[in-house]
């Protein structure tokens, strides 16, 4: 097995967050991942991408993924107004990928809808902003929505590891180790609240994107 | 703090038992940091060096490092941790880029002071236009500085790389810094897995009576750091003393191969050495050449890697050794210029057999195929 990704999205939508937990997740199956970030020195907004490398045989190359089998787009400015490091947003991709784009409808110009069908592209709109604001009561968890959509598509990690990458990566393994919350004082507890809060509706958010992509709505 | 158990660096490297952690490169420097027992730390954030800077202090507040404090720039910083070598402190500083320039007036004189502290350099492109993207052009300012210079392909050779630094360092007839040279963001942010040895093991305290300098205190002023006078005075006597103090610098780098060999497993890795097409590369750029000589090897073509971990000792008898047969050799560099090239292409023969590239800098990745592009246009035609 092996699966290479392209997240490409804009400044403080988390995917650097989303790319560090698919490689815990494939991990957890144990799987041999790396996952690298790429970004400038301006932050919200700006460019920003990462890469996910996941396979069963010791990975070796590091850097951008330069021909993916998997593309996630997580906004339509990454589309619409070229906001990527890549140019086509499409380019390099591999036939038969998977393309996962966060937008409510259809958005690819006729031209570069030719060119992925061609790759003979499997391509996923999934309302990954509008499931993060409905579901988490915010949008700040679209990344997770996200997350359910390339774990619905591509089957890459098991829901499981990737609940407990989220342990993991929020609250630390302590955190998972300690869920007996009787034994814990009133700060330690409101912690616990706080973080089982933010798990549990990220976990949500990508149960619904799974579903979402499931029941072939995407 | 847990207590911890002051170890042999035989005993942390190789019979310590391990477990896996999936960690960022900057993370993975920590961690070795941490069981380095470093007595100081001074550092100064720059991107991508910030986050140990950071992870630093955080080992400080947790009790793990003696002093820690952030200098008001890069020259102040290496000025400082000059100054805690030359007391007899285990000392650990990093910094990226455009840091490694500003404080290389010091950085230059740590080794003529013969001191063994370790400095990561965590490589960014220099100069303008203004760049935070890897690029290792900035090893190539370190080459002359007298330090021993090793290169990381990854987060674990970052982590063992540290822990073995201060090993071969501290040995009294090595005694001179060493530069852990690591790529920006392809190692230092990239997140993977890492094998570390339990954290309550530390190396043994570092030892200033053993150093070939004094240790700098009421008894052994500034004035004796360098043991001989300096060239203020023109006559023969000071001229001499200074040149033989620097020959002395380089002599040291031939004694710490032994060492090298001992804790690192040698200068080169050689994979498939006899191969009819050699990869020679360091650092990312041997990351990248090592997936397009597997890819290579799977299309049948012959192909082998001479991945140099050490840079300074430059591995010349090896390589001269180990390309003696090669018919191509291949030299990708995250760089414009192509020091490795050079430094190469100095030490074997028969340079129509070299290619020195492919380069990428500026921050772009070298894809393997790319190599793998080279590779094909050089390999012999097959029936």
């Amino acid at each position: 097995m092996r699966i290479d990704l392209r997240m490409s999205g804009l400044g403080g939508q988390g995917l650097v967050t989303a790319a560090n937990l698919l490689g815990m997740a494939a991990v957890n199956d144990g799987h041999c991942s790396v996952v690298v970030p790429f970004f400038g020195a301006e932050k919200r907004l700006a460019p920003t991408e990462s890469y996910v490398r996941i396979s069963d045989e010791k990975i070796h190359e590091r850097g951008e993924v330069g021909y993916p089998n998997a593309i996630v787009v997580f906004h339509p400015d990454v589309i619409l107004q070229d906001k990527c490091f890549t140019m086509p947003f499409y380019s390099g991709f591999r036939r038969g990928g998977w393309l996962i784009v966060n937008a409510d409808r259809p958005l690819l110009s006729e031209r570069d809808a030719g060119a992925l069908a061609d790759l003979e592209a499997r391509v996923l709109y999934v309302p990954a902003s509008r499931i993060a604001r409905e579901v988490a009561g915010t949008e700040l968890a679209t990344n997770m929505a996200i997350l359910g959509a390339v774990v619905g598509a591509t089957g890459a990690v098991t829901l499981e590891s990737l609940e407990q990458a989220m342990a993991q990566r929020f609250g630390g393994a302590k955190f998972v180790a300690s869920g007996t919350t009787a034994v814990l004082d009133d700060v330690l507890r409101r912690k616990y609240a706080k973080v089982k809060d933010l798990v549990d509706k990220n976990m949500e958010s990508i149960r619904v994107a799974l579903a979402f992509v499931q029941n072939g709505k995407g | 703090m847990a207590e911890r158990t002051a170890v042999s660096p035989e005993h942390l490297l190789f019979e310590a038992p391990r477990e896996k952690h999936y960690l960022i490169g900057n993370e993975a420097l920590a961690e070795a940091v941490k069981r380095a027992g470093v007595d100081v730390v001074v550092v100064y954030p720059i991107t991508p060096q910030s986050e140990v800077s950071h992870l630093c202090g955080d080992l400080w507040a947790g009790g793990f490092i003696g002093d820690y404090y952030r200098g008001e720039d890069e020259l102040h910083v290496m000025v400082s941790a000059m100054g805690a070598a030359a007391g007899g402190t285990r000392v650990f500083t990093a910094t990226s880029g455009p840091g490694t320039l500003r404080g290389m007036e010091a950085i230059a004189c740590w080794s003529g002071y013969r001191l063994p502290l370790v400095c990561a350099f965590m490589g960014r492109g220099v100069g303008t236009p203004a760049n935070i993207q890897p690029d290792s052009v900035e090893l190539a300012y370190l080459l002359e500085t007298g330090m021993l210079i090793f290169h990381a392909e990854h987060a674990q050779d970052l982590f063992d790389m540290t822990l073995q630094a201060y090993a071969i360092a501290e040995q009294p007839e090595v005694h001179v810094p060493v530069a852990v040279f690591v790529d920006g963001f392809f190692v230092t942010h990239s997140r993977e897995t890492v094998e570390l040895p339990p954290d309550h093991l530390v190396l043994h305290p570092y030892d200033p009576a053993v150093a070939p300098v004094p240790a700098m205190d009421m008894e052994a002023v500034p004035v004796r750091m360098a043991r001989d006078c300096l060239v203020i005075k023109s006559n023969f006597i000071s001229y001499d003393a200074n040149a033989s103090w620097q020959q002395e610098v380089w002599a040291a780098h031939q004694r710490a191969r032994k060492h090298i060999d001992r804790l690192m497993g040698g200068l080169v890795e050689a994979v498939h050495p006899r191969a009819e097409i050699l990869l020679v590369a360091s650092g990312s750029a041997a990351a990248q050449a090592r997936a397009a000589m597997e890819a290579a090897r799977a299309e049948g073509l012959d192909v082998g890697l001479l991945k140099l971990r050490s840079i300074r000792p430059f591995p010349e008898a090896e390589i001269a050794a180990l390309t003696e047969g090669a018919k191509a050799i291949l030299i990708p560099e995250y760089n414009l210029n192509g020091w490795l090239a050079r430094e190469v292409l100095s030490r074997i023969d028969r340079h129509s057999r070299v290619f020195a590239g492919p380069r990428v800098f500026a921050g772009m990745t070298m894809a393997p195929e790319l190599i793998l592009d080279e590779i094909r246009r050089l390999a012999p035609a097959r029936p």
